[in-house]
């Protein structure tokens, strides 16, 4: 049956093959207590970049645009995701009132997604990303300032200080500036991790396998022809950003609803670069890549721990020779060579054309 | 009743520390008499050998702060001090007392958790820790839920020790800063037009900044003008000084750290603008950057519980052993930190506490410690802590004089 | 009187953008890559300054050009190292490596002299500030400097450029490597010496980054060096005037927000500003629109 699939069919299913038997791995290991509390508390936030290195590949991989604000999506996402479900978690059951959190969180990151997009896609290459990096810091800057509470008469806003909210004493303040959101009782679980993370790739790999999926990719192969053979350069173009958007909105909220505390600070340029090397380091427009290279590259800090001040030292190192390693033509065709070398003679002759071309 | 058992714990912290020779207090200005004749009783006996009053499995203590990225300082400052706490500790009791570690969390939540979870792996069994605010409110939550005791040395929200009962702080908490300079300046007259300039971007900074202004309405103190500034755009503030003097303030309020501090009396020097500037414990440190020209801090006032070159005996101790160490002058975190594990090291000696008690047991006995007791440090003396885990104790206000801290 | 000297503060930022913008928009024409590590570069060139000129009491001109070598040594050294690998990678490849090479500088700048900020004492030494109307005004001689500085380097840079056969090795390799190639220009040569003058004028810079503004510590090269590029951009990437006069606007928007608008918010309308010119004018200020042909 396997040999009759698409080829594009198979790879899907080998995707998220990894992805649930990582999951059926952990529940295991964790059934047999063989879980390191560092790893169990890691697993949530592998999620969540999972989701983001998958749907920023949309962006970078599938369309071709350089983004740098993945992680202001992120956090308007997450903050009105949170927002909701502080707001209501006494109210309503909790599946229920999470669930409106996602569904916000989502909702309102596509719509910034979508007013970000509409102007910002007329540009391209550089000139996009810089916009994408103002639009994230702009976010940062704008959350940091925001005062958001509530008391009998409503809600009140203001983005001085917290006593210009003028509130009862009743009153709750809800956002408090460069504190944000604190208090927030931890939900997410690696389980709703893992099926968001699966929501993501399935509805991901669909879009990048339909006829619209087709017309992104035409775009950024050629975007003068794509144009010349009657795709709508725009729409397509949106379709792509928003979705990317949403996504990291979503991964917004799994990520905020893990930690009792929620700052803007968080999601500025420095995050937004976390989630491109991801992205880079695991092939650009390869979504497999991603989901490896974001739980991998989440993980090794942490395994560096024993390194001690070292640690950061030896991460940026590592950065830096995986990527010259990985994507340098030098280093490709030396390692075609002596992989060549294991293989047999006549696939070793190929590598050396290949070399001889390059 | 309560009463009886207090001294009666008091009495039994008082023959525990009287006969481990440790170097707590010199100062005899403690609340209750029975402590201060412990100090001296500690102090006559530092010199000699240590008699090892404990006798257990070490306990092993943890902690996390930023040691890389923009918040080093304060993380690599708290590293040391619980470090250099931790060793004498444990040369002055003969055994191990404490095993201690201590992880990075680059100021950041996630990492902050994490770091957490790699000590539970390694069997962690008191927090002292995490260093800043954010990351604390997020580790907080992770100690309330696994009733693992945790004393911050330097998070000074009133949201980090809301988590749960386990959680303790050493420092001030902002509102208590912001409420005490206001009072300090209102009382003794220092200023009748107030400027304030604030990281609004920094959880600590706006904490302190609102309270001062809450507490300046009602003391009657007039604020003319409140500038912010941000961790993007502190790089100039030459423009919040020209509206402080715009708005004619005599006196600038500065609940903000010294480095940024630094950066602000150097662009008033440059325009020519001389009001008093008063700050709060982030101020600590001005005088030791390498390179600043300390006559600019001239009349700076600040209220802060540790003054490096304070002149008793045992501030001395450990300025000389900590630079010693680590080459540098130690700042408040530092000394909130040697307190920190010093008050631990106080409560288990008192509480009957044994690395061999797990986590849970061990913070139940610490709360009940913590929450009766005083405990004398480089930082205060007669500090008690309620039950909300929040300290008492008072600051001191300073003024810098001919390069030096001067009592006020 | 009050909005001039707002302003003054703005134009003594802004110059300082501008200096940085420079070296940014030099690596950004030739090499057509995003130095995220040109920041970092600085930090580094303020180091060597702070120790040979604060600690140990060089001439601070003799402090600076010694920067200056010791960062151009630096980046010719990185660019051999870390980026050339990667000429014919993805741009985006490199781009990473830039950022792993912001984040290794940075380490290294904690490790050898910790993260204890370090007040920089100013290197314009022996001027007095320019006082006007009667001492309502002052323009501070680091200022006055750092301004006189982005001319004499902006003049030099186009004169080098346009007047020189490096100079037009360079805009050679700018407008079309391999053709470049093909007529005999040594393309990694080139590249290494716009790395090298990149460099050095982060060295320059930093010393009077510093100098304006003294804090010194390992992220100190961060911020100012995303404000850079963004000034870079705002006056179109690629072109020598328009990274000065981005540089001046940007720090001059900053500080006028700062004054009339919002302490807190004038980074939000930096970038505001930024992505408004950028959605009117696609290549900024004075960018050259390229025409792309099929």
């Amino acid at each position: 049956m396997l040999k009759n699939m698409k080829k594009s069919t198979k790879s899907n299913c080998i995707t998220l093959g990894i992805v649930i038997g990582f999951f059926v791995l952990i529940q295991i290991l964790s059934a047999a207590g063989l879980l390191t509390n560092s790893f169990s508390g890691q697993l949530v936030p592998i999620c969540a970049y999972v989701i983001l290195a998958v749907s920023l590949n949309l962006t970078v991989g599938m369309l071709g645009e350089l983004s740098l604000g993945h992680a202001g999506f992120m956090s308007v996402g997450a903050f009105s995701g949170t927002l909701v479900y502080v707001v209501l978690s006494d109210s309503a059951p909790k599946p229920l009132v999470m669930l409106l959190a996602f569904v916000v969180g989502g909702v309102v990151a596509g719509l910034f997604g979508f007013l970000v997009g509409i102007p910002v896609l007329r540009l391209s290459g550089d000139y996009l990303a810089i916009v994408t990096l103002a639009f994230g810091e702009i976010v940062k800057n704008v959350m940091n300032a925001c005062y958001l509470g509530v008391d009998s008469h409503g809600l009140h806003f203001s983005l001085k200080d917290s006593a210009s909210l003028n509130m009862e004493v009743d009153g709750k303040v809800l956002i408090n500036g460069a504190m944000g959101i604190t208090g927030i009782k931890k939900a997410s679980t690696f389980t709703i991790g893992i099926v968001l993370v699966i929501i993501t790739l399935l509805v991901i790999l669909n879009l990048v396998n339909s006829r619209a999926g087709r017309a992104i990719k035409a775009i950024r192969d050629n975007e003068i022809a794509a144009r010349s053979v009657g795709i709508p350069i725009t729409k397509y173009k949106l379709m792509a950003f928003v979705t990317s958007a949403v996504f990291a909105g979503v991964a917004g909220v799994l990520y905020a609803l893990n930690y009792s505390s929620l700052v803007a600070k968080k999601f500025d340029y420095n995050t937004s670069i976390l989630i491109l090397v991801f992205v880079v380091l695991g092939g650009i427009g390869n979504l497999r890549g991603s989901v490896i290279a974001a739980a991998v590259l989440t993980v090794l800090p942490e395994l560096l721990r024993s390194m001690n001040d070292y640690r950061m030292l030896i991460y940026a190192i590592v950065l830096i020779v995986v990527m010259i390693f990985n994507q340098s033509p030098e280093m490709i065709a030396l390692r075609k060579r002596l992989t060549a070398r294991f293989h047999k003679e006549g696939e070793g002759d190929k590598a050396k054309e290949k070399k001889g071309v390059a | 009743m309560k009463k009886l058992v207090s001294s009666v714990l008091a009495a039994s912290m008082v023959m525990s520390l009287a006969a481990c020779g440790s170097t707590a207090s010199t100062d005899t200005a403690a609340s209750s008499e029975a402590s201060s004749a412990a100090s001296t009783a500690a102090t006559t006996e530092a010199a000699g050998e240590g008699s090892g009053a404990y006798t257990g499995t070490p306990i092993k203590i943890g902690g996390i702060g930023p040691i890389t990225g923009g918040a080093a300082i304060y993380g690599q400052a708290v590293k040391n001090a619980e470090e250099l706490a931790v060793k004498e500790i444990n040369a002055a009791n003969g055994s191990d007392v404490f095993e201690w570690k201590f992880e990075d969390d680059e100021h950041d939540a996630e990492k902050s958790v994490n770091a957490y979870n790699t000590l539970k792996d390694w069997g962690l069994q008191v927090l002292a820790g995490p260093v800043t605010t954010t990351p604390s409110i997020a580790v907080a939550a992770e100690t309330a839920n696994d009733n693992l005791f945790m004393m911050t040395p330097s998070a000074s929200a009133p949201a980090v020790i809301e988590s749960g009962d386990n959680v303790f702080q050493i420092c001030f908490t902002d509102p208590n800063q912001g409420v005490a300079s206001a009072d300090y300046i209102a009382d003794n007259k220092l200023g009748t037009k107030v400027g304030i300039i604030y990281d609004s971007s920094d959880a600590y900074s706006s904490g302190i900044y609102e309270k001062f202004k809450a507490e300046a309405d009602v003391k009657g103190l007039e604020i003319v003008t409140a500038e912010a500034f941000t961790a993007d755009n502190k790089s100039d503030l030459s423009t919040q000084v020209a509206k402080c003097q715009e708005a004619g303030a005599d006196l600038v309020f500065l609940p903000i750290y010294y480095q940024e501090a630094s950066q602000i009396l150097i662009a008033a020097n440059k325009s020519g603008y001389t009001p008093t500037f008063f700050g709060c414990d982030g101020m600590d440190g001005i005088l030791t950057i390498e390179g600043f020209d300390t006559s600019l801090a001239e009349g700076l006032m600040l209220l802060t519980p540790f003054a490096a070159d304070a002149q008793d005996e045992k501030t001395q101790a450990f300025v000389s052993a900590y630079k010693e160490a680590y080459g540098d002058t130690p700042n408040q975190f530092a000394a909130d930190a040697y307190d920190v594990v010093y008050a631990i090291y106080q409560a288990a000696v008192a509480g009957g506490i044994n690395g061999d008690m797990d986590a849970s047991d061990i913070c139940e006995a610490l709360k009940a410690q913590f929450t009766s007791t005083t405990f004398d440090g480089l930082t205060g003396e007669g500090m008690t802590w309620d039950a909300s885990g929040a300290v008492s104790k008072a600051p001191k206000a300073v003024v810098i004089k001919n390069g030096a801290y001067a009592a006020m | 009187m009050q909005f001039l000297s707002y302003l003054i503060n703005g134009i003594s930022l802004g110059s300082v953008y501008a200096l940085i913008a420079l070296g940014y928009t030099m690596v950004y024409g030739i090499a057509k890559m995003l130095n995220f590590a040109h920041g970092d570069v600085i930090m580094i060139g303020s180091y060597v300054v702070f120790f040979a000129f604060g600690s140990a009491g060089m001439n601070p001109v003799l402090a600076i050009v010694l920067s200056m070598v010791v960062c151009t040594i630096l980046g010719v050294t990185v660019e051999r190292v870390a980026y050339r690998p990667l000429r014919e990678a993805p741009s985006l490849a490199v781009l990473i490596t830039a950022i792993g090479v912001s984040y290794l500088l940075q380490q290294v700048a904690q490790l050898a002299w910790t993260s204890n900020p370090k007040s920089f004492t100013s290197v314009v030494t022996g001027l007095q500030p320019i006082s006007l109307f009667g001492g309502q005004l002052t323009i501070s001689a680091e200022t006055v400097v750092t301004i006189i500085a982005c001319i004499v380097i902006m003049a030099a840079l186009i004169w080098f450029v346009n007047c020189t056969p490096a100079g037009h090795a360079m805009l050679a390799v700018s407008e079309d490597r391999g053709a470049a190639q093909l007529m005999g220009v040594n393309v990694n040569a080139t590249i290494s010496l716009t790395f090298a003058i990149g460099s050095g004028l982060a060295a320059v810079a930093g010393a009077l980054l510093c100098s304006s503004y003294p804090t010194l510590q390992p992220t100190t090269g961060a911020m100012p060096g995303i404000k850079a590029f963004v000034a870079a951009v705002f006056g179109g990437i690629g072109s020598i005037p328009g990274a000065f006069l981005g540089g001046i606007l940007l720090g001059v928007i900053e500080n006028l927000s700062k004054a009339y608008i919002s302490t807190q918010l004038s980074d939000a309308i930096v970038f505001l500003v930024l992505v408004v010119v950028l959605i009117v004018k696609p290549t900024g200020l004075l960018g050259k629109k390229v025409n792309v042909k099929v």
